[in-house]
């Protein structure tokens, strides 16, 4: 099966005050694919997505979505940041949060209408937060605010989602949830990449992993891929877990 | 003078009306810059860049030899902003957080006014007398030109705020996700920035370098206070900022010996006091409110609820018991058994009790309507 290829990253080199963070990575991504990015903590799983996203701005190396370079191609591409970047206690609620998805296709100046209103709502339906569209943020649980930053992203309507770590410290339903969007995503031909923690649920939920420490270890199919020695290679001690195959 | 005369004089009296009309109009728009700098968690930038102006005061002095108060505050206007983005430099380009590049800045700058001052005063000429009011303002020099100033660039500052409002808005709740939608953070980052600085060196003359900053922050504290949303909370902090300016000018009008910067920060401070107790959704005196019905309440239902354990045990549910039966332990008092039948939920025969069918019901469903009110 030939797969085009969503997202292609060339020799991409990150460095926080002279300590590489990413050492020259080189990614193609296949379009269509449900992907965790795994590796230890400091492992660059955040920066990687970060300077995709031209957050940060990487020494060397470049990234072109769809064979474009980024700056071209930003409205196929849409975040979730991790919810602990920002203040929740901001004065605003929950359907506001949502709307600041449709903020990059209007652009400069341009306020939001009726037509990005309902987007909103019809993405707070999806992730079933319509119930607190006026919910002060911060009188959410952090599940809830997670499906909140979801929603916001499904808004923005886009080829390619980015999450930093949409599991944290949510409850089984919230994830459940998460999980069912993401596959729904998947099903309608978008690529998904996920930055994961939970090594056990990679072979259920995903499809297709990137091992990460530093330097790119291996990427691939789960099925191929997902076994004790990229694991050991990633983390650095013998990593024995099960693979549900 | 009492109040009373002040407020029948400020109509009339030109130098009354200039001074309540100038600080009421700083007040207004340091308030709504104030609130994006409280919620960009730069409460300090305010107080850094009121004091890196001060050498600003002293060039332009030395420089043109005279004490206009618009070549004065330009001169002002050019070291505040060189501060500013030089704290942002430090902050971007070393290891230093941003609380030790505010405050390095701040010291520095200031050190450097004050020797520039202090040198500007052995000078052996009688022009330079008075320079230093810029470090606790006087209100009393305001003229009507200072006030059209201040209204043009409040006018240009709503102006800004309105036509960028989203972009604001969005900068200050998540700027990485802002980045990723196209928008040159940059560009609305020093837009913000700039118009606090202008804000502030505009205050200069009338509250002085060192309780600037106190405009900017006590206005905005004392609105976050009352709404959850961004744009009252804007508006609330220019209301409060522009009354703190009036009440402020009224007191120190109506006493000696009274200098009116400090007066308003005062007056900008029983806002943030009184806001900080008396805030419906925020305020420590209806927080303690709510804890100590939330206890009151907690008591009644666990009376209840050992009510419904034995009445369960019944066919009959209104099947009378003693008193005695209950006891604080339950949360049982005098008080709780009457405020149950006060809502209907029990009946008192004499020494006894009874379950009423709503009380029953409403004990059974204690625990599910707590689920049902939190989701």
């Amino acid at each position: 099966m030939e797969q085009k290829v969503a997202i292609k990253i060339d020799d991409l080199t990150v460095a926080y005050n002279y300590k590489p963070v990413l050492w020259d990575i080189d990614l193609e991504i296949p379009e269509g694919v449900l992907m965790a990015i795994v590796g230890p903590n400091g492992a660059g799983k955040s920066t990687l997505i970060k300077s995709i996203l031209g957050i940060l701005n990487p020494i060397a190396g470049s990234v072109s979505i769809y064979d474009k370079p980024y700056k071209k191609q930003r409205q196929l591409v849409a975040y979730v940041p991790q919810k602990g970047s920002v203040d929740w206690d901001f004065p605003t609620t929950a359907l506001d949060v949502v709307m600041m998805g449709t903020y990059g296709s209007l652009g400069w100046i341009k306020r939001p209408g009726q037509k990005q209103k309902k987007a909103a709502l019809e993405a707070l339906e999806k992730v079933g937060m319509l119930p607190f569209k006026n919910r002060q943020i911060s009188q959410l649980s952090g599940g809830q605010q997670q499906r909140i930053f979801l929603a916001r992203a499904l808004v923005q309507n886009a080829s390619i989602y980015f999450m930093d770590e949409p599991f944290q410290g949510v409850d089984a339903t919230t994830e459940i949830a998460i999980i069912n969007i993401l596959k729904e995503l998947r099903k309608a031909g978008k690529t998904v990449i996920v930055v994961h923690h939970d090594l056990q649920t990679v072979p259920e939920y995903f499809d297709w992993v990137t091992f990460l420490n530093v330097k790119k270890i291996a990427t691939g199919p789960v099925k191929d891929i997902f076994n004790d020695d990229n694991l050991t290679k990633t983390y650095g001690i013998n990593y024995k877990v099960s693979i549900q195959e | 003078m009492d109040l009373k005369e002040y407020f029948s004089l400020v109509f009339n009296d030109y130098t009354l009306r200039t001074i309540t009309l100038g600080t009421a109009i700083l007040g207004a728009v340091t308030g709504m810059l104030g609130s994006f700098a409280v919620l960009r968690k730069q409460s300090l930038l305010g107080d850094a860049i009121s004091h890196a102006a001060l050498p600003g005061i002293a060039i332009a002095f030395l420089i043109t030899g005279t004490k206009d108060t618009n070549i004065l505050l330009l001169g002002a206007l050019v070291s505040g902003l060189i501060g500013t983005f030089w704290i942002r430099g430090i902050v971007k380009k070393t290891h230093l957080k941003s609380d030790t590049a505010l405050g390095l800045i701040l010291s520095l700058f200031f050190g450097f006014g004050m020797l520039l001052l202090t040198f500007i005063q052995k000078q052996p000429n009688a022009n330079q007398a008075g320079l230093d009011k810029y470090l606790f303002g006087q209100a009393a020099t305001l003229v009507e030109s200072d006030v059209w100033l201040m209204a043009i660039v409040t006018g240009l500052c709503v102006f800004v705020l309105l036509l960028f409002w989203k972009e604001f808005k969005i900068l200050l709740f998540d700027a990485d996700y802002t980045k990723t939608l196209g928008f040159n953070t940059k560009t609305i980052d020093v837009l913000i920035t700039s118009f606090i600085v202008l804000a502030i060196v505009l205050g200069l003359q009338t509250v002085g370098v060192v309780l600037m900053s106190a405009m900017l922050l006590a206005p905005a504290a004392a609105a976050r206070q009352w709404t959850n949303s961004l744009s009252k909370m804007v508006f609330l902090a220019a209301i409060f900022g522009a009354f703190s300016g009036v009440f402020g000018t009224a007191v120190s009008a109506t006493q000696n010996n009274l200098s009116t910067g400090p007066v308003i920060v005062l007056v900008a401070s029983v806002f943030v006091v009184f806001s900080f107790i008396f805030s419906p959704s925020r305020g420590l005196l209806f927080k303690q409110i709510r804890f100590i019905k939330n206890r009151r309440d907690l008591e009644l239902h666990k009376t209840l609820a050992f009510m419904h354990q034995i009445a369960e045990t019944h066919q009959d549910i209104s099947h009378p018991h003693t008193v005695k039966i209950l006891n604080n332990f339950q949360g049982y008092t005098k008080g709780t058994l009457k405020k149950l039948v006060d809502k209907g939920f029990v009946k008192i025969q004499s020494n006894m009790w009874s379950l009423t069918e709503q009380g029953y019901k409403t004990a059974a469903n204690l625990y599910n309507q707590q689920t049902d009110s939190n989701e």
